[in-house]
């Protein structure tokens, strides 16, 4: 089980510990009703759904989700992430929506920060990936203590991102 | 004096939508635009929009954009830029200068799209270089590709702070802060989590008191505000900042709407004194019709379906379209403008957009 200081979402669109431990999944972490439906339209299982009213919250149907990310892209909002719970006990991926460049190398060690943009830790880019339909959202997914999956949601890169932290720079993390 | 079927002033998203839509059913268009390039806002626009499939949802404004105008080229839409409209007079004439020479069109019905104005405000040092709308810091960043600072405070958190706020890190400023005297986000929260995730502070219940510096902006002083929104003694901080971007809110630019006898109604919650139209966008002048932001405050999706409206409803007037087939294509566009208009944020756009309809009769 899963537990952080900001978990702070639930709601339909959030998938069981369970399911996150059996391989990647969507985690959506849209809140607020607002009419948009794109990660409806994306999803290529139809495991996610807004139906009508376009401001519906959507719901994961977390047994149809294979993980694919492809949602993840597809928000506007940049509110969709994916856990993956299932590299066994000390590890776990986060992948994270990502618009800035450069963008981070794969392998890379980076300092992985909370919701609040706050350092938590150091984690590993485990992948990054650019499509042609994600229009420049590309997907970065970091290796992290699996104790920091629901806490981890975003990155900071070189020296800066090592400059601001004050955790001490561990690259066995 | 030249004769026109349909004159559309404005080239954004409304004033596009209305162009293709009318001309795609055989109206002959020209479109005014006093800027030099066409799309309105839409060309700085680089996040993907809300909504659904049929309102380009997940697609990045600019695309949107040369979307639009492709089609307009494809249906031979005569797009005169840097033309300026000047005024509209009695039986829809309007003058425009365009390439310095003055002319007057007299056209069968016209779409005024001139969307809105950014508001500013004023204190100590807002007149010093560095203090800019936000608009105008997107225009920079994302048009001209030109960083207007390295260190921003934004101020607002309505949806354009927040995005700009965030196409600002993109471009790679910092923001300092942002803040905003209400208690509360003005903004969509997955707008305002984006730059959380980069660790900018956004402060409610704060505003601006005073930007210090000898030539340029160098420093920004922030203090809490009290119910009343007054500035709370003591609680001053002073940011080292070279940039202030300013996103309190739009005002419809109605002008031309002013000077063609239109009745107007007072809606602060759509941006001030908005022309009083019908379901079809039809003014209370003659053949004067309204889309976008000049029709109440709102996005550039919601636009781009007004103008369509408008496009629909204007061809019909035209003769281009009998009654019942306009009537399926409204109905189309006026379910999609619904949709946009639903949620704790479409609600009250939608209930003040009602109340201009009801004035219209």
């Amino acid at each position: 089980m899963v537990t952080g200081k900001d978990t702070g979402y639930s709601g339909t669109g959030r998938p069981s510990a369970r399911r996150m431990e059996s391989g990647p999944v969507a985690v959506i972490e849209c809140i607020e009703e607002i009419p948009c439906n794109p990660c409806e339209g994306a999803c290529p299982v139809g495991a996610i759904q807004v139906g009508q009213p376009l401001t519906n919250l959507p719901k994961l149907s977390e047994h149809k989700c294979t993980g694919c990310g492809i949602c993840i892209a597809a928000c506007p909002g940049l509110a969709i992430f994916n856990i993956d719970l299932s590299r066994g006990d000390e590890t776990a991926i986060v992948a994270m929506p990502y618009e800035y460049l450069p963008l981070p190398k794969e392998g890379a060690a980076v300092t992985v920060t909370d919701r609040d943009g706050q350092p938590v830790g150091r984690g590993l880019v485990h992948s990054v990936k650019r499509m042609e339909k994600y229009d420049n959202t590309a997907i970065v997914s970091v290796e992290v203590k699996k104790e920091l999956a629901d806490i981890v949601r975003s990155i900071k890169e070189g020296e800066d991102g090592t400059e601001e932290t004050n955790l001490p720079l561990r690259r066995d993390y | 004096m030249k004769q026109i079927e349909m004159a559309v002033i404005g080239a954004g998203p409304a004033g596009l939508g209305a162009a293709v839509e009318a001309a795609g059913h055989g109206v002959r268009v020209v479109v005014f635009d006093e800027n030099n390039k066409p799309g309105g806002q839409l060309f700085k626009q680089i996040h993907k929009f809300f909504g659904s499939k049929e309102h380009l949802a997940g697609i990045r404004g600019f695309r949107i954009g040369a979307e639009l105008l492709a089609q307009a080229a494809e249906l031979d839409i005569d797009v005169k830029l840097g033309a300026v409209v000047y005024g509209l007079f009695s039986d829809r004439q309007i003058g425009i200068v365009h390439q310095g020479v003055k002319r007057l069109y007299q056209a069968e019905a016209i779409l005024l799209a001139t969307g809105a104005a950014e508001n500013t405000l004023s204190f100590p040092g807002s007149t010093l270089p560095g203090v800019m709308s936000a608009g105008a810091a997107q225009t920079m960043a994302n048009v001209h590709r030109v960083l207007p600072g390295k260190k921003v405070l934004m101020v607002g958190t309505g949806n354009v702070g927040l995005i700009v706020a965030y196409q600002l890190l993109q471009a790679g400023a910092r923001v300092v802060a942002l803040v905003d005297a209400a208690p509360r986000l003005g903004g969509y929260a997955v707008h305002a989590a984006k730059l959380r995730r980069a660790g900018v502070p956004l402060r409610l219940r704060h505003t601006i008191v005073e930007v210090r510096g000898k030539e340029t902006v160098e420093r920004a002083v922030v203090a809490e505000v009290d119910e009343n929104f007054n500035p709370i003694k003591g609680s001053d901080e002073i940011l080292s900042v070279d940039t202030v971007c300013l996103a309190v809110g739009l005002s419809p630019l109605t002008e031309l709407a002013w000077m063609g006898g239109c009745r107007f109604k007072y809606l602060p919650g759509l941006g001030g004194h908005i022309p009083v139209h019908n379901q079809n966008m039809l003014t209370t002048s003659p053949g004067i019709y309204i889309a976008g932001d000049i029709a109440g405050v709102e996005e550039a999706s919601t636009a781009l379906e007004e103008g369509r409206l408008a496009g629909t409803a204007i061809a019909e007037r035209l003769g281009y379209l009998s009654f019942e087939q306009a009537k399926v294509k409204k109905e189309a566009i006026r379910s999609r403008l619904d949709q946009l208009r639903t949620g704790p944020f479409g609600a009250k756009r939608k209930s003040l957009k009602e109340t201009l309809v009801k004035e219209w009769i």
